[in-house]
């Protein structure tokens, strides 16, 4: 198990480039901490499968350095970084046995039979496969079959990490919760680290405890899920987390006070923003942190609620302020106002973004 | 009235596809057809189509019997799950191809086709070919192709389920409005997401197993189940579901959980029942002082969208509580658990429902 770096390391498919634009990873500097768990999360083309090939050593990155343990694994080829990895469609042996997939692996490095046969017994008993062992591989379920694949990384003691590449595609969605489990269980238990490839934002924030969003060749933020929703450094984090999206209306500053058209609110530490060079400001606010009233009270807005949708465990009212119109998310039990409404912006949750990035107030 | 479904069934080699279906649908109405895979949904769907005839039972439009009537010749049209398009038109003829086969001028067709290209959000990309629109395009074009005819009816097959969610949240908004411009035409829509037909709404059909288990308005569905099945299928996650006791004027439900007997559940009797909480009644914080507390372990936190829905362990009874927002739960954390007994479905042992929670009276009016 080792720590990845990545020191200015991206990639360029035709090579070392002046523009920006020829990289489907641009340079940059991080980490992956041994034994967390990441997920890749981005829409198609952001340049994950790009990043986790580079890690694997699939891919020789045009620019910069790989390190594993600090030690430079750039130019090594990927049968010797000790990388497993699980793919979207399950890779096992079908012919032969579930025990002698699992040990596969530990007989190509000779270990001795005890030892090879202590481990296949251990990772089998966690992933639920003793009762499997002494049949064959073709006939098992899909996630069976990905439980395998998973189990063919475990056994092995010297493995750096476990990639994932988009692995419950072919599971059932109901079992997928189960899978997600064992998953998490197998990382607690073996402390591995874990390279999940995801453009599904439920399995990636289900499973991390570190998301790496990301977005055209470059890493948008990195957080724990709590953290991408209550805190997106970029709005594209904003919009990508969340469903519905955070919602955004462009804004302007005025006697430190924040303007949305003709609507002041209310958002202390703005003394911080008076060195802000020009350029786009918006003010951004979750679904789920605005208030709706159906009476005025202090710092409340006059809206048009234009339409409410009833989602069974909650509803979306859309109100209209000034030019904007917003998503508000209300509890069930919570009673809406008809035509007229008043809304109000909790200060910690009210996020102010310049050229698209965050800027730090605190309030 | 303008359609009506007569004991439709259909059967293929000894196994029942869709089991003795009955329905009307209002000319210009909107219909949902909810059901997990398998549930027969596509079946019902081409039967409707006339692309396969019943076993037994029949389609009359308009007092007309469908059944001799072969597909051609039947104003219908059909969006399936994969994108279907002509490949070597552009988006333009993809949309005009159904009409330039009847006798419309040039400029009639034009207008037409503008006006659903503009409805669908399409209109700037008219002389794209196929190939060069992403899923969601494709879709709404094939979609706009349907509309533009203005047939009697209109099938869609789960037409949003290979698109990316970020994707099917954006369409699934607009379809609202789109399909309140559909004039006369009956639109048919299936979908396996509980949440997809309630942003639909709607009149609601629940299917599971080929069979039709209720249908009405598709928030009275959502608010009153009839039976155990349909509140599992028609909640994501399932509704809990717990084997309980009334006794002398106390319940008791799973292992040792003593609920008040108050309210909508006072007049059950003695006996065995299945008691039913959505995922969205269970709590993390106490809500009000007669809440039933009870103590579970946490075996993980499913994030959906900005909701957590945490899987908990009492016993040998496991739970789904539903949360607002994204929050970090560690597993085999311990955490206490609030329920209050007038959110319970009672069922019976035969799945009906025996009583259910009053509605809410805050229930959200629909603009």
């Amino acid at each position: 198990m080792a720590r990845i770096d990545f020191v200015n390391a991206g990639h360029s498919y035709s090579g070392i480039s002046d523009n920006i634009a020829d990289y489907a990873l641009q340079p940059m500097n991080h980490s992956w901490d041994d034994g967390k768990k990441y997920a890749l999360l981005g829409p198609s083309g952001c340049g994950k499968t790009t990043l986790l090939n580079i890690i694997s050593g699939l891919v020789r990155p045009s620019d910069g350095r790989v390190l594993f343990d600090d030690r430079d694994v750039t130019d090594i080829p990927t049968a010797k970084r000790n990388i497993a990895q699980v793919f979207q469609f399950p890779v096992i042996y079908n012919i032969m046995t579930v025990y002698n997939n699992l040990a596969f692996p530990l007989r190509c490095r000779k270990l001795p039979r005890p030892e090879i046969d202590i481990k296949v017994r251990e990772v089998a008993e966690l992933l639920n496969l003793t009762s499997h062992l002494s049949r064959p591989g073709f006939g098992l379920t899909a996630d069976a079959k990905q439980l395998i694949s998973l189990g063919r990384g475990l056994v092995r003691n010297d493995v750096a990490a476990i990639m994932l590449d988009e692995p419950l595609t072919v599971v059932d969605p109901h079992l997928k919760w189960q899978l997600r489990r064992k998953l998490k269980e197998v990382n607690n238990t073996y402390k591995m680290t874990m390279i999940l490839v995801t453009h599904d934002q439920n399995e990636a924030l289900t499973f991390a405890d570190k998301v790496v969003l990301m977005k055209d060749g470059q890493i948008v933020q990195v957080g724990t899920p709590q953290e991408l929703f209550e805190n997106p450094k970029h709005t594209f984090t904003g919009y990508f987390i969340g469903s519905p999206a955070m919602n955004f209306m462009p804004c302007r500053l005025e006697n430190n006070a924040v303007m949305v058209g003709n609507n002041q609110i209310p958002l202390p530490g703005l003394e911080a923003c008076k060195t802000l060079p020009q350029g786009k400001l918006e003010l951004g606010i979750r679904p789920e942190f605005l208030r709706l009233a159906q009476k005025a009270s202090l710092d409340t807005i006059e809206v048009h609620v234009c339409d409410v949708r009833d989602l069974g465990n909650y509803n979306v009212a859309t109100v209209v302020m000034g030019d904007h119109k917003l998503k508000v998310k209300v509890p069930i039990s919570q009673s809406l106002p008809s035509d007229k409404g008043y809304l109000s912006f909790p200060p910690q949750w009210t996020k102010l973004y310049h050229e698209e990035k965050l800027v730090e107030i605190s309030c | 009235m303008s359609l009506i479904l007569e004991n439709m069934t259909k059967v293929v080699d000894g196994v029942t596809h869709l089991d003795n279906v009955s329905l009307e649908m209002e000319k210009g109405s909107f219909n949902v057809i909810l059901g997990p895979t398998l549930a027969g949904k596509t079946t019902m769907l081409r039967l409707m189509a006339g692309l396969e005839r019943p076993t037994s039972g029949r389609m009359l439009i308009k007092g007309q019997d469908m059944n001799p009537i072969p597909v051609w010749k039947r104003k219908v049209s059909m969006v399936y799950q994969q994108f279907i398009n002509y490949p070597n038109l552009n988006v333009y003829e993809n949309i005009a191809f159904p009409l330039r086969r009847g006798k419309l001028k040039a400029d009639e067709i034009d207008h037409k086709v503008r006006t659903v290209a503009e409805l669908l959000h399409i209109g700037e990309l008219l002389t794209r070919k196929p190939k060069d629109l992403s899923g969601g395009q494709q879709q709404r074009t094939a979609l706009a192709r349907s509309l533009v005819k203005g047939d009697d009816l209109l099938l869609l097959d789960e037409p949003l389920i290979n698109l990316d969610y970020k994707l099917r949240e954006q369409i699934r908004e607009e379809f609202r409005n789109i399909f309140d411009e559909n004039g006369d035409t009956i639109i048919v829509y299936s979908t396996t997401d509980p949440l997809e037909a309630l942003h639909l709404g709607g009149q609601l059909l629940v299917l599971n197993e080929g069979r039709p288990l209720q249908s009405g308005a598709t928030h009275r569905v959502f608010r009153n189940p009839q039976t155990e099945e349909v509140a599992r299928v028609f909640n994501d996650p399932p509704m809990n579901m717990i084997d309980g006791v009334v006794v002398n004027g106390r319940a008791v439900l799973g292992q040792g959980l003593s609920v008040p007997v108050t309210g909508h559940i006072s007049g059950l009797k003695d006996g065995t029942y299945r008691f039913g909480l959505r995922a969205s009644d269970l709590f993390l914080l106490r809500q009000s002082k007669n809440d039933v507390e009870f103590s579970a372990t946490i075996e993980l936190g499913e994030i959906s969208g900005s909701e957590t829905f945490i899987h908990a362990r009492h016993h040998d009874v496991s739970w789904v509580i539903h949360e607002f927002g994204i929050h970090e739960h560690s597993l085999g954390e311990q955490a206490s658990i609030y329920f209050n007994s007038r959110d319970l479905f009672v069922f019976g042992t035969e799945g009906g429902l025996t009583a259910g929670p009053e509605e809410s009276t805050s229930t959200a009016p629909i603009y």
